[in-house]
């Protein structure tokens, strides 16, 4: 079921146009990934999902029905310009934040008693958040973001400004979050976190989304053919025979197998190629390629720009 | 609680519980008091250091008429001891020597040497006790001149005091009494108070936006509560934070007053008390009536109209001010960008100020209705010249343009703040701060 969609939002600031005619449909339950490259347009559309700014065009749904100032509520907002008061004390600060999307005092003590335990940071309750370290306020930061248990979360470079123990911390309290059912529109730069987090993308360039769909099919979309093959035999006479049919992009000849990649051309599927390299040596092992979510990034906006 | 009630609370909470706020409150008060006190406190502490000064009369008109009190003896020295003693007072046992010459009736002039720097009391001592003799011994003359023995008596009575009551006559015809000095004291207050206010406030209003985008904890809240409710949210705090400490002050600025003047008189040497009751003993009357005419125009003053006006300019004017100080707080990222969108804001209410002194003493001149009217500088203007009494349609006048000015200043300055505390890294022009008010949200 689509939680959330945007459809054919367009924003300009003056004469800058930071988005056209962009739609995009979030599943509930997924996690969504929106990439692009830097001054793409992604914070514009989160901020226009988080209603701070409203779009020039296009119209908004949440839980199927046009977007409506309450929906706020159910959002969860992890914005990549982040901080906190700093003179203000933790505790009171996540209360504060917790009551501003809607929770009562009484269940913002109870939720934040709950994730301050589970985080061991019950001791920074009344401690100043100058005292605390970045990595401290992003999880004081983090736990403000979901407290009220929003329907969506948005997350804008969550990584950003944490350590890899913290950051392996927060990806398994995602990946936590998205089993218990909550939604996610998870914008980043880091194309790892894409290909392990993401059930779907959408990429944006210049004002305009020129990639969408489930992160398998992309990707799968985006093979070139390529293959990863494990043999027993003679590379040369290999070469020899199939070298003018077959592009090798590279290989290495080794004490138990020799291996190669191997791409085959337009019109070519990967059963010839089986059939081709089985007359002349034994596979030991074939494997197709699929390209990194970093090579789809690259290829794809390089095309667009 | 709507999210407008928790953005205030958050900002008049931890402001009222900052250390430097409950400081600068208790403080406030306790330098003014001292100020005002410790000075009266040391000038009545009786010199209690024994002086004795040598008095050498040429005139020989006050000899054996200096009569010592309990610590400055005076001692009459002849001609020839005097000679002996004037260049070598340092090392006398005298503080001081009183050199009286012989035609003192002509010059009314005489010398108090000493190696001391002589203290204003004892200069006041010699002083008054020089005056009473001659006086004393002229009017003697005087009186055996004209054979008159009454006459120190019925010149006392020939001494009158003439009070001038200005009277002004209300719309309606009736005359009221009216006083142009309680006028300029209370326009003078007023105006000072809304002066310092929007002043100080309206910078804690800017700061505090600063400080919400250099954290970086804006885009958060704002995904909570529009931008303009954290703008407004804000302000009200802020103002509400002022007004506590306002109302703090004016509190233990009554109860200082009141005790320090249950303190000051009886509390103190006797001999004092009494030199101060002799002294304002020959004003008492004209002071007993001048307190009275005091009371009596205090209740001729307005202040119903004059508090509720007053009440009105504060909020108007803060409200105004304060708003254009978030915009150019939101519009910048760090303190040294605000300078040269402050000079604007900061030049109307100076000019405020300045023009307020002139309109205390003219307060019906062009200059004082103008700048009643102007909205930018009316709150603080307006407030000098309402204790005078002005016509119902200026203040009308100046009431709705001040209205107008700060709605729609509130309104820009909500446009400029939503688009402002999202940028960053972007030196800021006006020309682009005026781009910022077309924006749709």
């Amino acid at each position: 079921m689509e939680l959330f969609s945007a459809h054919e939002v367009s924003k300009s600031y003056s004469d800058f146009k930071a988005l056209s005619d962009v739609s995009i449909s979030v599943e509930e339950g997924s996690v969504f990934g929106l990439l692009g490259p830097n001054g793409a347009g992604k914070t514009t559309l989160i901020r226009i999902i988080n209603q701070i700014t409203a779009p020039d065009t296009g119209t908004l749904t949440f839980n199927g029905k046009p977007m409506k100032a309450d929906d706020i509520y159910r959002i969860g907002y992890l914005p990549e310009e982040r901080g906190l008061y700093k003179k203000m004390k933790v505790g009171e600060q996540a209360l504060y934040l917790g009551m501003l999307k809607g929770l009562s005092r009484r269940e913002a003590m109870r939720e934040l008693k709950i994730w301050f335990e589970k985080f061991e940071i019950i001791s920074w309750w009344d401690k100043k958040v100058m005292e605390l370290s970045k990595g401290m306020q992003q999880k004081v930061q983090f736990i403000c973001t979901v407290l009220h248990k929003p329907k969506l979360m948005i997350f804008d470079e969550p990584f950003s400004g944490f350590d890899p123990i913290n950051a392996e911390l927060l990806k398994d309290e995602i990946l936590r979050l998205k089993r218990e059912g909550a939604t996610i529109i998870f914008s980043t730069h880091n194309m790892e976190s894409v290909e392990e987090l993401c059930d779907h993308i959408a990429l944006i360039n210049k004002s305009k989304k020129i990639l969408d769909g489930p992160t398998l099919n992309i990707r799968e979309q985006y093979k070139s053919n390529i293959f990863d093959v494990a043999y027993k035999g003679d590379f040369q006479s290999l070469e020899g025979k199939i070298g003018t049919r077959y592009a090798i992009l590279e290989h290495t000849e080794q004490a138990r197998n020799n291996t190669l990649k191997i791409q085959f051309s337009e019109g070519g599927n990967s059963g010839a190629l089986i059939r081709d390299l089985v007359e002349h040596v034994e596979i030991v092992s074939f494997n197709e390629l699929i390209p990194s979510m970093n090579d789809v990034f690259i290829k794809v906006v390089k095309q667009n720009s | 609680m709507s999210k407008i009630g928790l953005v205030l609370t958050r900002e008049y909470t931890t402001r009222v519980r900052k250390r430097s706020f409950i400081i600068m409150t208790i403080l406030m008060p306790a330098l003014m008091a001292a100020m005002m006190i410790l000075p009266t406190y040391f000038m009545t502490q009786d010199d209690t250091k024994e002086r004795h000064i040598a008095v050498y009369d040429g005139s020989t008109m006050l000899l054996g008429q200096m009569e010592s009190n309990q610590y400055t003896k005076y001692t009459f020295i002849t001609k020839e001891a005097y000679d002996g003693l004037k260049d070598h007072l340092k090392d006398s046992p005298y503080y001081a020597l009183l050199v009286i010459q012989p035609n003192l009736l002509n010059t009314n002039t005489v010398q108090l040497v000493s190696a001391n720097n002589i203290p204003f009391d004892v200069k006041n001592q010699v002083q008054n006790k020089i005056k009473s003799i001659i006086e004393k011994e002229k009017m003697a003359a005087v009186i055996k001149e004209t054979n008159i023995p009454d006459l120190e008596a019925r010149i006392k009575a020939t001494k009158t005091n003439i009070n001038v009551n200005t009277i002004k006559l209300g719309e309606s015809g009736e005359a009221r009494k009216s006083s142009t000095e309680i006028g300029m004291i209370l326009g003078y207050v007023f105006g000072f108070v809304i002066y310092m206010f929007i002043l100080l406030y309206g910078q804690m209003v800017m700061q505090g936006v600063m400080e919400e985008k250099q954290s970086r904890i804006v885009e958060v809240i704002i995904s909570s509560v529009k931008p303009f409710e954290l703008m407004m949210g804000k302000i009200v705090g802020i103002a509400l934070v002022g007004l506590t400490q306002l109302s703090i002050w004016i509190v233990l600025g009554f109860m200082i007053v009141s005790g320090a003047r249950g303190l000051m008189p009886g509390a103190h040497h006797a001999d004092t008390a009494q030199q101060i009751m002799a002294q304002t003993q020959a004003n008492m009357p004209a002071e007993m009536d001048k307190m009275q005419d005091i009371i009596g125009m205090l209740g001729s003053v307005n202040f119903p109209l004059i508090i509720g006006c007053f009440i009105f300019f504060f909020i108007g004017g803060y409200l105004l001010y304060s708003s254009m100080y978030a915009a150019v707080g939101s519009a910048v990222d760090a303190q040294e960008d605000a300078q040269q969108f402050m000079m604007p804001i900061m030049l109307p209410i100076i000019l405020a100020i300045l023009v307020m002194m002139s309109a205390i003493k003219n307060p019906e001149g062009p200059v004082a209705f103008w700048f009643s009217i102007i909205p930018f500088t009316s709150p603080v203007v307006m407030m000098a010249r309402i204790p005078f009494g002005v016509p119902i349609w200026q203040l009308l006048l100046s009431m709705v343009a001040l209205i107008a000015t700060f709605v729609g200043m509130v309104w820009g300055a909500g446009k400029i703040y939503r688009t402002g505390i999202l940028m960053y890294g972007k030196k800021v022009s006006w020309k682009e701060l005026g781009k910022w008010l077309t924006y749709r949200t």
